[in-house]
């Protein structure tokens, strides 16, 4: 069998591309609560092109530079409009049981992405190495020690978590981010449900 | 439209998308909006707290935490896993202590590693300093024992004038010269570095040096800014930024009983947030849970358009 064949017709067959950027959407996706997604993507992207400059100067640039401050700024915002949108994200498809039509996995990859977020940005403050990370550190020990993980993840631990923070937790997100826009995508968006209100003829496409 | 896709939306009336314009569209709202708040608002960097500075400030909060240390009163001395086979800080439900399970995987022996051996490095540069910590090391616990009793006893009579920590005499060995020596180790500025030097020049550990202002001196500071437990402290920031707002739900535990009030609450609350996370998680196949948006109906506000088309 040749591999490189087997995942090319694979993909074709799986998400071809006018799924996986179409052109066309049904008309009930316009409404605001779409937009959701799409910003804590367009968030995710911004963390990591101001990530991405904070690593490129090293971790205590932002203490002793303006420009380091500014960039520390936009990052600090980002991870706040960040985790603003994903849970209204997260909210929006709760109550439209955006599950429906064998999309479970899709909402267990949103909740995981949900989990590594929390992860990442907390390994974030621990980086700050400003009096937040030590208070932070110091505090947090306890729960990770107590859960028996503490002395592997050691949040005290300055090269392991900024290691966890820069290179590995976004990795790990951008994996999990393109798993979930896939499903969304070979999917298509969640049909509305039935409703007394809007009597319909479409029931076959409510389960 | 691929035909799998014509069929899943069939009966559904259909327009334009450009998702791709939509992305960038949205890549540059929330730069702007990011950048707008950077200009305006900044972002906290409270510098972190030191032992110089609580040695220079709080001479005797310094000399208390070292007492503790030697004694093994002190938070860390008395932890237990990782650090140490201590049992202050061990949490357990019934059988259940994965803390206990998981073993002492960072020893730390808190005398030797937050007073002794940081002493003992800059012995050479003060003989009476080698002298008294060789005393201390030979002596017997119960010796130590009587002469940490006694240091702590004129500690609390001890005063502050102009800086220095001025206590009355006590028959405590060689324990004056030893924490004298620790007080004005502090001062200089050396101690975290001293504490944390493993015989490389390259370091990123720093465990050992955070771990020395544990208790009294870290929670004074963060107190000062209402950042405790029972303060919702678990998703504050210093100052008036906003925190990790995402945390309410674990943070709101240790406010409530049985956590607030509980010697296990870390454990306690680790569990409830797994058994949560796990039901939020599979939501989609639990009946009762996966049937709430139906009984809400938040979804006709959401579809209000598409339900209000169908009805004409």
């Amino acid at each position: 069998m040749n591999w490189t064949t087997w995942i090319r017709r694979w993909l074709l067959r799986e998400i071809p591309m006018e799924d996986l950027l179409p052109d066309e959407l049904p008309a009930y996706v316009h409404s605001y609560v779409y937009y959701f997604g799409v910003l804590t993507l367009a968030s995710f992207l911004m963390l990591v092109v101001s990530g991405v400059i904070l690593v490129i100067f090293g971790p205590q640039w932002w203490h002793v530079s303006a420009a380091g401050l500014f960039v520390n700024s936009i990052h600090f915002w980002s991870v706040q409009a960040f985790f603003f949108f994903m849970v209204l994200h997260l909210w929006a498809q709760f109550f439209m049981a955006a599950w429906r039509g064998g999309r479970g996995l899709n909402w267990v990859t949103g909740v995981v992405l949900f989990l590594v977020s929390i992860l990442t940005a907390f390994t974030g403050f621990l980086s700050q190495q400003n009096f937040d990370s030590q208070w932070i550190a110091l505090q947090g020990k306890d729960a990770f020690n107590a859960l028996g993980v503490g002395g592997f993840f050691n949040i005290l631990n300055f090269g392991q978590i900024y290691g966890l923070h820069i290179v590995v937790l976004p990795l790990v997100l951008a994996l999990l981010i393109g798993v979930h826009l896939y499903l969304v995508r070979s999917k298509g968006v969640v049909t509305p449900l039935l409703d007394q209100a809007a009597p319909n003829k479409e029931a076959h496409h409510d389960e | 439209m691929s035909e799998r896709a014509r069929q899943q939306y069939r009966g559904y009336r259909m327009v334009q998308a450009d998702l791709v314009k939509e992305l960038a569209i949205a890549f540059a709202v929330i730069a702007g909006l990011v950048v707008v708040l950077a200009i305006l608002f900044s972002s906290p960097d409270q510098p972190t707290l030191t032992a110089q500075q609580v040695a220079t400030a709080h001479p005797a909060e310094l000399e208390a935490t070292a007492i503790h240390i030697l004694d093994g009163q002190n938070l860390i001395a008395a932890y237990g896993p990782p650090y140490n086979h201590g049992s202050g800080s061990v949490q357990k439900i019934g059988f259940f202590s994965p803390q206990t399970w998981a073993g002492v995987t960072l020893p730390l022996d808190a005398p030797d590693v937050f007073i002794l051996s940081p002493l003992s490095r800059v012995a050479p540069l003060d003989p009476a300093l080698g002298v008294a910590l060789s005393t201390f090391r030979a002596a017997s616990p119960s010796q130590k024992a009587t002469w940490e009793t006694s240091y702590q006893g004129a500690l609390d009579h001890a005063r502050v004038v102009n800086g220095q920590l001025l206590m009355p005499p006590s028959h405590s060995g060689p324990l004056p010269v030893i924490l004298g020596a620790y007080l004005n180790l502090a001062k200089s500025g050396a101690l975290e570095a001293i504490i944390n030097l493993n015989g490389r020049t390259y370091q990123t550990d720093f465990t050992r040096a955070l771990l020395v202002l544990q208790g009294a001196p870290l929670t004074r500071v963060a107190a000062g800014q209402e950042l405790l437990g029972p303060e919702w402290g678990q998703m504050k920031e210093p100052g008036n930024y906003p925190g990790a707002v995402w945390l309410w739900f674990y943070t709101l535990l240790y406010q409530i009983p049985p956590y607030a009030t509980s010697s296990v609450a870390d454990l306690l609350a680790g569990a409830t947030v797994g058994v949560v996370t796990l039901l939020f998680m599979f939501i989609p196949w639990i009946p009762g849970l996966r049937d709430i948006p139906r009984k809400v109906k938040i979804y006709r506000l959401i579809w209000r358009e598409h339900y209000a088309r169908h009805k004409k």
